[in-house]
């Protein structure tokens, strides 16, 4: 195992996850970000580095753009943890980011565009 | 892949990607500059195209999504031309003039009554659905089976509409670069040119650097539109962890003001207090139970299943669903949120909010905590449409809310979203809980203010034209961007068809350079967040709830050693932070702008929720705005009238003034 010294992380680490089977690297996520946090891999064809984790303000521009569904956004523990639920019938509560997630609700959403 | 997963990886550290311009320069020339190319910026541009001027538009992140709308919006306030309202321009204008005692814009206001309907328009033939097409809600309270149209706030009267406005910043945009706009994506703005450099006079282009590659920009332009954003980064700073709370994002440093105020604009309403947009302690917006603005109409619930009413402004507990989207006062019309009109509202303009017991029915233990919103409630349209269509739709709600919470299973028609847990007071759950208002004290920001402007929307400096809910005082919504920049872009169209291209000072132009590059070619020990936060600190202590002419002084002196001492010694290590290293240093002068507007009321003014302790009263004398702005270095003052484009040299009757400045085709 290697070590490296590198500053303290700026927030959330992990802000976007990139699906690798998908993401061919042709950087549009980058291009659209209104705040600049991304820069293109050195190596081309792999996903983008996300470099300035606390400038993102989770709009999810770059997750609308991708033409190939790779990214995901993933909002910080602290959003994850006061996003919270209660099914009314059981009374279980749940989640985002949850131990045993639920299957998704896939009801798109209003509208025809 | 995470920066630290990369060296990690490779054990390297990345090369800057992009190549380095640092000192090198780019001219542009148009008829007309955009600086800020938001939906305000976005629509004036598309407005001077059409009306034949060359444009050129400087954006800070990307045109497609960025500003404060890029990321959607579900309301189309001041819609009050569309068929089914009942509200006239007129009416409009003259109860936003009323409801703040005079404390806002009533003339951007008018413009928006009159042409805020065919904005919208015009945003449906660019591909943006405003109408149930697919009657979807047929038969709802909500909706007008004719037109398809739906409403929102107010079902008596039909002024502000339910659009599905997620995907509008593309559309606006794509538009705007099928005309024929020069679009300079990435660059930071960072001072006006003027006439001979001189402060006061008429603006002729602007300078920038880019954020990728610290190329220096020179736009030249006969007329230039300001449609800049407001600040975040000035009473409060720590965005390692207010990253994901805000509905402003961390471009919005109000650059616009402080350009505005360098080259000797007058500006207008700064000294207002607006609560509850701190960011800090909220949570991501809708992202929690709540009833307000989008939700408005969802039902909340206590820890036992118990139901909290909504009530009208006057106190009066309502049970129907109807009757939370009607007037508080018979002959009246709800206002609605987010529009900047929420500063001592009038009752009989508010829209029904929870019931204003609540604090007190929580103390006294007839409700428990948690809160949750509970869709089941509601009919299964009714549900859909707050949630599948007004959520979805609403700016950082599809991607952040919408699907992060279905991803992970959430379901409307089973599941209750708790609400945070909190002390909410004797104001019950008023204004959004996500906002933190629960946590999170209503003090220290100010904001709202912005250019004095003429009935053409052009401020006190020749060629400079203000759009936006940025460099207009007292603007707030989406459409309402839309719209003044529409009618600003059209303005400023025909101004630089009048005027002759005047060649900027070169002086000005290579002083402004040197600024620029100041942290890339001198480097230092200060960084742009530890300078921000400098800045942040002397806000709050200087500006915060305790005023006086004392202390003020003491804030101005303070702010400007700040700039002079360690904002010399900034540094960046890239084209990124420079331009943020430069946003920081604008937000100190923004900051004395600020200051020197506190300063120059010499009352208070409760309206504006703004408050002196050194002059605690609010006498009739100083019931008007107090235009700020500097000449030759020196700061003026000057009293102007809150209904100033009804007086000398304009008409006392809005439509003459409309007529004879709007330059209709």
């Amino acid at each position: 195992m290697n070590a490296y010294s590198i500053p303290n992380p700026n927030g959330p680490s992990r802000i976007l996850s990139f699906d690798a089977e998908k993401c061919v690297g042709c950087n549009k996520c980058v291009n659209v970000c209104p705040c600049d946090v991304m820069i293109p891999n050195p190596k081309p064809g792999r996903e983008p580095i996300v470099l300035f984790t606390e400038e993102c303000w989770f709009c999810g521009g770059c997750v609308e753009e991708c033409p190939f569904g790779a990214l995901t956004l993933v909002t910080p523990a602290k959003q994850r943890v006061s996003t919270v639920w209660k099914r009314k019938a059981t009374g279980e509560e749940f989640r985002v980011g949850m131990k045993n997630p639920l299957p998704p609700n896939t009801k798109p959403p209003s509208g025809n565009r | 892949m995470n920066w630290h997963e990369y060296v990690a990886e490779t054990g390297e550290i990345p090369a800057w990607p992009y190549p380095l311009e640092y000192g090198n320069e780019k001219v542009i020339e148009s008829d007309v500059l955009v600086i800020g190319g938001g939906v305000a910026g976005c629509r004036a541009a598309i407005a001077a195209l059409k009306r034949g001027a060359t444009v050129a538009v400087a954006d800070r992140g990307f045109s497609k999504r960025s500003g404060e709308g890029g990321a959607g919006v579900d309301h189309w306030h001041g819609a009050v031309t569309n068929p089914c309202s009942k509200i006239t321009p007129e009416r409009y204008s003259e109860a936003a003039m009323e409801t703040t005692q005079g404390y806002t814009n009533g003339l951007a206001r008018y413009i928006i009554g009159k042409e805020g309907y065919d904005t919208l328009l015009e945003v449906e033939q660019m591909g943006v659905q405003i109408r149930d097409e697919d009657d979807e809600f047929k038969g709802s309270i909500f909706r007008d089976d004719e037109t398809k149209l739906m409403f929102a706030y107010d079902l008596e009267n039909k002024h502000c509409l339910r659009i599905y406005g997620y995907n509008i910043k593309p559309a606006v945009d794509k538009e705007m670069r099928r005309l024929g706009a020069d679009v300079y994506d990435r660059v930071c703005i960072t001072s006006l040119l003027t006439e001979g450099g001189r402060q006061g006079a008429r603006v002729i282009g602007a300078t920038g650097v880019s954020d990728r590659t610290g190329l220096f920009y020179i736009f030249k332009a006969r007329a230039v539109v300001v449609s800049s954003g407001r600040t975040v980064r000035l009473w409060s700073f720590a965005p390692e962890y207010t990253e994901s709370q805000s509905m402003c994002n961390i471009n919005q440093t109000a650059m616009g003001h402080t350009i505005g105020w360098r080259a000797g604009a007058e500006l207008i309403m700064m000294e207002q207090v607006v609560p509850h947009r701190l960011s800090g302690m909220g949570y991501a917006p809708y992202s929690t139970g709540n009833n307000n603005n989008t939700y408005q109409g969802a039902p909340t619930v206590d820890k036992n299943g118990k139901e909290v009413h909504y009530a009208t402004a006057f106190g009066e507990l309502v049970y129907d669903e109807k009757d939370i989207f009607m007037p508080s006062e018979e002959g009246s019309f709800v206002i609605g949120h987010g529009i900047a009109l929420d500063h001592g509202q009038m009752p009989k303009y508010k829209i029904t909010v929870t019931d204003p017991k609540l604090g007190e029915k929580l103390r006294s233990g007839e409700y428990e905590q948690p809160f949750y919103t509970d869709f089941t409630l509601l009919s299964e349209q009714s549900r859909r449409l707050i949630f599948g269509m007004m959520l979805s739709n609403e700016g950082k709600c599809r991607v952040p809310v919408y699907k992060t919470l279905t991803a992970w299973g959430y379901d409307p028609d089973q599941d209750m979203l708790q609400y945070p847990v909190a002390d909410y007071g004797p104001q019950g759950l008023i204004d959004s809980s996500w906002a933190g208002a629960g946590q999170t004290p209503a003090k220290w920001k100010m904001g709202g203010g912005g250019f004095l402007t003429d009935w053409r929307l052009m401020t006190s400096l020749p060629g400079l034209f203000a759009a936006g809910c940025g460099p207009l005082p007292s603007q707030g919504c989406h459409g309402e961007s839309h719209t003044a920049g529409r009618y600003a872009g059209r303005q400023a169209a025909v101004f630089a068809l009048k005027h002759e291209a005047v060649e900027p000072d070169p002086e000005q132009i290579a002083k402004e350079k040197a600024r620029v590059l100041g942290p890339v070619q001198r480097g230092g020990d200060v960084s742009w967040k530890e300078m921000n936060a400098a800045v942040a600190r002397l806000m709050q202590d200087y500006c915060g709830d305790y005023k006086t002419e004392y202390t003020l002084d003491m804030g101005i002196r303070r702010m400007k050693d700040l700039m002079e001492t360690e904002g010399e010694r900034m540094y960046a290590s890239n084209p990124h932070e420079l331009a943020r290293a430069i946003e920081s240093l604008s937000l100190a002068e923004l900051g004395i702008a600020y200051m020197q507007a506190a300063k120059a009321r010499k009352a208070s003014c409760p309206v504006l929720g703004f408050f002196r302790n050194d002059y605690p009263d609010s006498p009739e004398e100083w019931h008007c705005f107090v235009a700020v702005c500097q000449k030759d270095g020196e700061v003026q003052s000057r009293k102007v009238p809150c209904d100033y484009y009804l007086q000398e040299p304009y008409s006392p009757v809005l439509e003459e003034n409309y007529r004879k400045y709007a330059e209709l085709d």
